[in-house]
């Protein structure tokens, strides 16, 4: 099923440049002694994991925004519905181990004097449904949601505004503790995954490599689909929509797809992300959330795949360096970066890496599978 | 031969109170060239509207071949059936060469999976070639559709009309914005293209309809006021006075 041009030059350096990174990070932890140069401490593991997840998610949001137009404000609340299924196979996982030691319930229905298991948290103390629902639940949302939205024909800054809105009834409901997601704590206080300790420098390792791969999957299928006719079909109705509808292509088919793969790749970033730091409350929810996201993908470079990923990258890693040591002025750098990058370099840091280098595509130009020869 | 591809009874459709058709009556023929006139809000564009199902009208029949009712079918249903559109403002897609244009249009299945698993054959390019080369752009077909002149746009996007296979082609101003040579060249490639197609045209430039030389429709305030030869309806008083005449 390999397709010509599935990789680009620009993937492909992303993709070697990756592989070497989850390579190179874990033999720096644990071939090299702690203190000397290279060495990468145990608590980096985690918080570099969680860049990549971030770099998933954003990935997620470009093949939706970048190649079909849909401008999501609500892409969070797909990577915190997939964060929550995890959250609640690590929970059940905990056992007896917790605080009240009810080999059953979770500490937070102990204490809410629950008797019994809500009939939703079955089957998440198994391992391989947790997985399952980690991309059923946000596919099945965003394909229920997708499929009013878009029958409905609702686009523009009008589809955005619904998706944020989706994004914010979801936190109110998830800081309820009746909906018996442990309210505004959220899940918490995990031990282990499939019997391996959250804090262990292996299990840790395992989990940012798996978060790589996941980034490199993403990436992959993002290619494959968008360097398919379908994608160019995606791209006709970012375009000129209409032109595609009287062409006869079911638009909200296509939109419905799309949406609902992106879902599921979110999902997964949210999966992954959890076991790593830790938590997941409805503070993941949050509109603020989903709106930094669309940065990332703005500033990395839309409809680019790699570029999306790159962004989330800086911006996060530049938001642990200037949370920790100017905490004060991040929010203005954030913000200030979006402007000027928007005013700029309006195709994004990847557009400034590719203009550096001779045959750089043209302003507007596309991925897209290599040219065939005329003949 | 003269069987109707395009029937359209006493068809109503108002916005608001404003009736934009009112009792409009067409026939269209298997392989005929039609000429549609009229004054601003004669209701050209919504009758074009209703036609590929974009607009349901209050009442009233449309009828596609013997019996199809494209009353109750969607844009994309009436594009599958072989009606296929070109708008009155050039709509390609920009961001997509010339090629990948007509590739997209080109007759075959719109599903999803189909859109994952295609692969273009040589049949296919040999009649992009061949699409491209009846409009007049065979020499840009690795260029940009948005780095393409306007009236190149206009020609492209009458290629991706072709290249749908239509039966029944629907073209809204296709002159607008040409040189007089190119809206000579549209005519006379809508000439040639009807016959094998059926082919309406709206039009306002009147050397264009001449050009076209075929039966000509002339609308007012929703419905037909006139039909025939572009003499004999420049001859009607009615239509001198709502028309021609201003």
């Amino acid at each position: 099923m390999v397709r010509k041009g599935l990789i680009d030059r620009r993937t492909g350096l992303f993709l070697v440049v990756l592989f070497a990174v989850i390579v190179l990070i874990p033999l720096g932890n644990l071939l090299l002694a702690p203190g000397t140069a290279g060495h990468v401490p145990g608590y980096l593991l985690p918080l570099l994991g969680k860049y990549l997840c971030f770099a998933l998610l954003a990935v997620s949001l470009d093949l939706v925004w970048g190649y079909a137009g849909i401008l999501s404000l609500g892409h969070g609340a797909f990577f915190a519905l997939g964060g929550y299924a995890m959250g609640m196979h690590l929970m059940r996982e905990i056992g007896d181990r917790g605080v009240y030691a009810n080999p059953v319930l979770p500490d937070f229905m102990v204490f809410l004097s629950y008797e019994k298991l809500p009939w939703y948290w079955h089957g998440f103390d198994m391992f391989w449904f947790a997985c399952l629902m980690v991309l059923f639940v946000p596919g099945l949302l965003a394909f229920v949601f997708g499929w009013f939205a878009f029958r409905s024909r609702v686009t523009g800054v009008y589809l955005s505004i619904i998706t944020q809105a989706l994004t914010y009834a979801l936190m109110l409901a998830f800081y309820r503790n009746e909906m018996g997601l442990g309210g505004n704590n959220g899940l918490t206080d995990f031990r282990d995954v499939l019997g391996f300790s959250l804090s262990d420098d292996s299990t840790r390792i395992a989990l940012f490599v798996l978060s790589g791969l996941a980034l490199a999957f993403g990436i992959i299928l993002g290619r494959f689909i968008t360097g398919s006719k379908f994608g160019m079909v995606l791209v006709g109705v970012r375009d000129a929509e209409s032109r595609t509808r009287f062409l006869g292509y079911r638009v909200e088919h296509y939109k419905l797809f799309v949406f609902t793969v992106s879902a599921m790749l979110a999902g997964l970033a949210g999966a992954l992300y959890v076991p790593q730091v830790g938590i997941i409350n409805p503070g993941e929810f949050s509109p603020a959330n989903s709106i930094e996201i669309v940065i990332w993908v703005a500033l990395g470079g839309r409809c680019t795949l790699v570029g999306a990923a790159l962004g989330a990258l800086i911006v996060a890693a530049a938001k642990s360096w200037l949370t920790a040591n100017f905490p004060e002025a991040w929010l203005f750098v954030l913000g200030a970066a979006f402007v000027l990058v928007t005013i700029f370099l309006p195709r994004g840091v990847i557009g400034l890496l590719d203009g550096l280098k001779p045959g750089g595509r043209h302003r507007h130009a596309l991925p897209q599978a290599a040219p065939e020869p005329a003949e | 031969m003269n069987e109707t591809q395009l029937y359209l009874n006493d068809v109503h459709k108002s916005f608001d109170g404003f009736k934009a058709i009112d009792g409009l009556s067409l026939a269209i023929a298997r392989g005929e060239l039609r000429a549609v006139v009229g004054p601003n809000g004669a209701g050209k564009t919504t009758m074009l509207d209703i036609v590929t199902g974009k607009t349901r009208p209050d009442s009233g029949r449309v009828v596609w071949g013997a019996d199809t009712d494209l009353t109750r079918l969607d844009e994309a249903d009436c594009a599958r059936l072989g009606i296929g559109r070109k708008f009155q403002k050039p709509t390609v897609f920009e961001t997509l060469s010339v090629e990948d244009n007509v590739m997209l249009a080109l007759a075959g299945d719109r599903g999803i999976v189909a859109g994952l698993r295609h692969r273009r054959t040589a049949r296919q390019s040999a009649r992009i070639g061949e699409v491209l080369d009846i409009v007049g752009l065979g020499a840009e077909r690795g260029r940009l559709a948005g780095a393409l002149s306007h009236g190149q746009k206009q020609w492209l996007e009458i290629g991706m009309l072709l290249a749908q296979e239509p039966q029944l082609l629907l073209v809204d101003e296709p002159a607008a914005g040409m040189t007089d040579h190119e809206t000579m060249r549209t005519a006379e490639l809508l000439r040639t293209v009807a016959g094998a197609h059926s082919v309406l045209v709206i039009e306002h430039d009147m050397d264009f309809v001449r050009a076209l030389d075929c039966k000509v429709t002339v609308l007012n305030r929703g419905s037909v006021l006139a039909e025939g030869s572009l003499d004999h309806v420049s001859a009607n008083p009615e239509v001198i006075e709502v028309y021609l005449g201003r």
